[in-house]
């Protein structure tokens, strides 16, 4: 157990990815995630480590896609605007079947949008982060120590499973400081036989690639990843349930939303209506088992998002219309106050109690 | 304690994120559940360069504060931007030396002091973001007092160790006022 430390959110990304091994880090500085690249420029030599600030976005996923066949720990960062630049790349290693970590500290969008916090790429990286199929895992931590937890987790199980993982968070997290306990250094990480790191001769040739001119051949590869994602899908889901075993309102939100809908919950709870707060940690996979669970006694289910209510599909589904699902957003940047939520909780609860 | 919510607010450059570095490195220090959000947008280049920060003993929900127990104001536009959000009974700490109003409301309590030209008049240029912090301090006993002194030394970086001594002096200055 190490001694608990006041560190931003951005730098404590940082920080805990050099813990997970994490040896080579190719980004390109934009609000509100910039912290994250300063602090590996700093720290990452002193480990014997590599930073560079590629000349691009698109420059630097392509850096990530070598390291990551030759078996390194890489990582690569942005905010929303630069990770559209890295889709084509993103795709790629999901189609070499590589291990990668992607952050992505959101702002406000579409288009240049603005700088402040914003949950409004949940689409982009549950859905469809570049093109063909393929998914990512993408974890949604709500604490600077969920950050330095998740960090070192995507690591592994982007080992694991040979499949970039994203850390989605806004720019709330991002800035914010909070008390923190780093991950102890990591000593052992796992072999890559796969790896295109020189044959000296004495094995066949590893090859990484995404392009099959064989149309079978992409084909069978397509279906054996998705076999992988049902392993994922059965062996990774996280999500935390809070006051929300007699829930008769489910209010269902992740990353810094969630903590603003925790204050909302507890206020309702005073005022005598029975909410609850189920928090997704993984957003892919959509923790629906654990959602599932609720459905037997939730009258309603409200999405609070910072964004025009994306997430609020993923409920749909699982609730499948047993209860109605609505959501209560705010986007571009404007972070919704407890209050707010409070009223739409009280709003939705008068409606469902009809 | 309950829950208290300070925002520190000024010029970009008077220190008041670090200010708000030191209210959050006694939380720390205490074992208590601690946030500190700083702004972050153009409006660090002028105007009201802030931060929130939070000390509570329970988890703490949205690290931006909109309703804050107590507010340090080192500018008119940051007396004007938060005074009305402050909760009823609570406090705002304004420099006097650089501001032209006082609060309007009669439901808070306000502490004028010429932070700025205090600092200056005892050698301790550039620490009036300290005075006021060891003003709020007196005011709301949001530490121990010995926590307090540990937090600077704490907060302070290495390179600029021969500054602890002034900003524990500028934490005195500002309890005197």
């Amino acid at each position: 157990m190490s001694e608990k430390v006041l560190m931003k959110g951005n730098e404590v990304l940082a920080e805990s990815a050099m813990r997970a091994g994490c040896k080579y880090f190719f980004g390109y500085p934009i609000t509100p995630q910039t912290e994250l690249s300063a602090y590996m420029s700093k720290h990452m030599p002193k480990i014997g480590g590599t930073f560079l600030q590629a000349e691009s976005e698109v420059a630097a996923i392509n850096m990530v896609y070598g390291a990551a066949a030759a078996g390194a720990r890489v990582m690569t960062s942005s905010s929303s605007p630069g990770i559209s630049l890295k889709s084509e790349g993103v795709s790629y290693i999901a189609g070499a079947d590589l291990p990668a970590v992607i952050i992505n500290v959101m702002r406000g969008g579409p288009g240049l949008g603005s700088i402040q916090p914003s949950q409004s790429d949940y689409w982009q990286a549950t859905k469809a982060l570049g093109h063909g199929d393929f998914q990512m895992v993408v974890y949604a931590p709500s604490t600077v120590q969920e950050m330095a937890d998740y960090v070192a987790k995507a690591f592994d199980v982007a080992d694991e499973y040979r499949t970039p993982v994203m850390i989605l968070l806004d720019g709330l997290l991002g800035q914010m400081m909070e008390p923190v306990e780093l991950p102890e250094p990591k000593a052992d990480i796992p072999d890559k036989p796969w790896a295109c790191t020189g044959t000296k001769g004495e094995r066949a040739h590893n090859v990484v690639n995404s392009l099959y001119l064989d149309a079978d051949l992409l084909d069978q590869t397509n279906r054996e990843r998705y076999e992988r994602y049902d392993k994922i899908k059965a062996a990774e889901q996280i999500s935390e349930e809070y006051l929300c075993d007699d829930a008769d309102i489910v209010v269902v939100a992740f990353g810094a939303a969630a903590r603003i809908a925790r204050n909302a919950v507890n206020a309702a709870r005073e005022q005598g209506i029975k909410a609850g707060l189920f928090r997704p940690i993984t957003l892919w996979p959509f923790p629906v088992d654990a959602l599932e669970k609720t459905v037997a006694h939730a009258r309603g289910y409200l999405t609070v998002e910072m964004k025009m209510g994306q997430m609020v599909d993923d409920v749909r589904l699982v609730v499948a219309g047993r209860a109605p699902v609505v959501f209560y957003g705010r986007t571009g940047g404007v972070i919704p106050t407890p209050a707010e939520v409070l009223d739409a909780i009280v709003a939705f609860d008068q409606k469902v109690g009809e | 304690m309950s829950e208290m919510r300070f925002i520190l607010s000024g010029f970009g450059g008077q220190g008041l994120l670090f200010g708000g570095k030191v209210i959050a490195y006694t939380g720390l220090i205490e074992d208590r559940q601690v946030s500190w959000l700083p702004s972050y947008g153009p409006e660090m280049r002028g105007g009201t360069a802030n931060c929130s920060v939070t000390l509570s003993d329970e988890p703490i929900g949205s690290p931006l504060i909109t309703n804050p127990t107590a507010v340090i104001a080192m500018n008119q536009p940051s007396v004007d931007k938060f005074e009305v959000d402050i909760v009823p009974g609570g406090i705002i700490v304004i420099d006097s030396a650089l501001t032209n109003s006082g609060p309007a409301r009669d439901d808070i309590t306000s502490f004028m002091i010429p932070a700025t030209s205090a600092a200056e008049e005892e050698g301790l240029k550039g620490l009036a973001n300290i005075v006021c912090v060891g003003k709020l301090w007196a005011e709301t006993q949001f530490c121990q007092r010995e926590t307090l002194d540990a937090a600077i030394r704490k907060a302070v970086p290495a390179r600029k160790v021969a500054m602890v001594d002034k900003n524990l002096a500028a934490l005195e200055l500002g309890m005197s006022m």
